[in-house]
């Protein structure tokens, strides 16, 4: 959004927002949300606060992980460039460290202590995993009708083989329509 | 299950970058175990959800996450690296094509409406996730506690993630022993 003169100036700037915010993004780029809203709309003036918004929407409804809403801000700000150094810059630093945790904790796949964390954090995950859905709910539906087809998607993708992609496309022709 | 012959790198490849296009708004995690969990057998129920906890706490986006978790444990730091390629490469252009069009055409509404009913759906794919992996715990009261209790901690009153684990993990740790300690061959 910026038309200043080319500057490798703010290509470094992405890059060292992006990198901090991704060792800061603990339990997912959700919890950065805030800070990369500081950064990217009041601090650098890169895109608008209603921009952002609406690049955290497409991050959601677009595949792949939600995190990559830093491509959209990273073109915001510098165009095709800007998009891939924030992709990159918001993945490495985030990888290397998941990278070392995993080989600890897979060196230990015999060990009992292993074996007893896996099966007390079972149960706690199936709980998170509800409240993420609850949050979730909260901002999808925002009708009636928005509720009943999350229960009908849940309904059909937990009791039947239905392609998940073939739910998707049906809720989306019915949003279309303007059902939702 | 991954011993003899080791899973070609472009199969890695391949199933997350199939996880990656299949999933939208959200729907990653429930699409991850279809794949990881009921079509290759990489992990087991137990193994992904003790994962996909450690991918939570971790910093970086929880798919992402298990990609390096899945890809390491099948192929070391090669299996990390192509697991996490595949998952990003196309969603990363196909984003950047989406960028395009928005910053051109931010204002239209048939746009909107369609995302509103896909992220319901989405929603919906979560829950069954829940469904899926949680039916066995209904029966053991403790686990549902444990289950209940971070729903609510996390879900409802808005706990850090790091406080809720803190504290329920070592009780979720203590179950586990008692449960390992009952059954040896459960």
């Amino acid at each position: 959004m910026t038309d200043e003169p080319a500057n490798d100036h703010t290509l470094f700037r992405i890059i060292t927002v992006f990198s901090t915010l991704s060792v800061l993004s603990i339990g997912g780029a959700n919890t950065v949300i805030p800070e990369m809203h500081r950064e990217v709309v009041s601090v650098h003036h890169w895109v608008t606060g209603s921009q952002f918004a609406d690049c955290f929407a497409i991050s959601q409804a677009a595949p792949g992980p939600s995190m990559l809403i830093v491509a959209l801000l990273g073109y915001g700000a510098k165009g095709w460039l800007g998009g891939l150094l924030a992709t990159i810059a918001m993945i490495v630093p985030a990888a290397l460290l998941m990278y070392f945790i995993t080989r600890v904790w897979q060196n230990a796949e015999e060990s009992r202590w292993r074996i007893i964390l896996q099966r007390g954090m079972a149960p706690i995950t199936v709980g998170l995993v509800f409240a993420s859905s609850y949050l979730i709910a909260h901002e999808a539906d925002h009708s009636w009708k928005g509720v009943l087809i999350t229960a009908a998607a849940a309904w059909i993708l937990t009791a039947t083989k239905v392609n998940p992609l073939i739910v998707m496309t049906i809720a989306g022709i019915l949003g279309a329509v303007g059902w939702v | 299950m991954n011993n003899g012959s080791p899973v070609p790198l472009r199969t890695l490849a391949w199933e997350f970058n199939r996880i990656s296009i299949s999933s939208f708004g959200g729907g990653l995690s429930a699409w991850s175990r279809k794949v990881i969990v009921e079509d290759r057998g990489w992990l087991n129920d137990e193994e992904f959800l003790s994962a996909l906890t450690i991918c939570r706490v971790m910093p970086g986006a929880n798919q992402i996450n298990l990609a390096i978790y899945v890809g390491a444990k099948l192929r070391g730091p090669w299996g990390a690296f192509i697991a996490v390629f595949g998952l990003c490469c196309i969603p990363v252009l196909i984003t950047l094509g989406l960028a395009v069009v928005y910053f051109k055409y931010h204002h239209e509404p048939s746009l909107q409406r369609v995302l509103q009913g896909m992220a319901a759906a989405a929603t919906g794919m979560s829950l069954s996730m829940g469904f899926k992996t949680g039916g066995r715990y209904l029966h053991q009261p403790i686990a549902l506690t444990l289950a209940l209790a971070a729903f609510l901690a996390s879900g409802v009153f808005h706990l850090p993630l790091l406080l809720v684990l803190s504290i329920l993990v070592p009780l979720g740790a203590l179950w586990g022993l008692r449960e390992t300690e009952k059954g040896k061959t459960s």
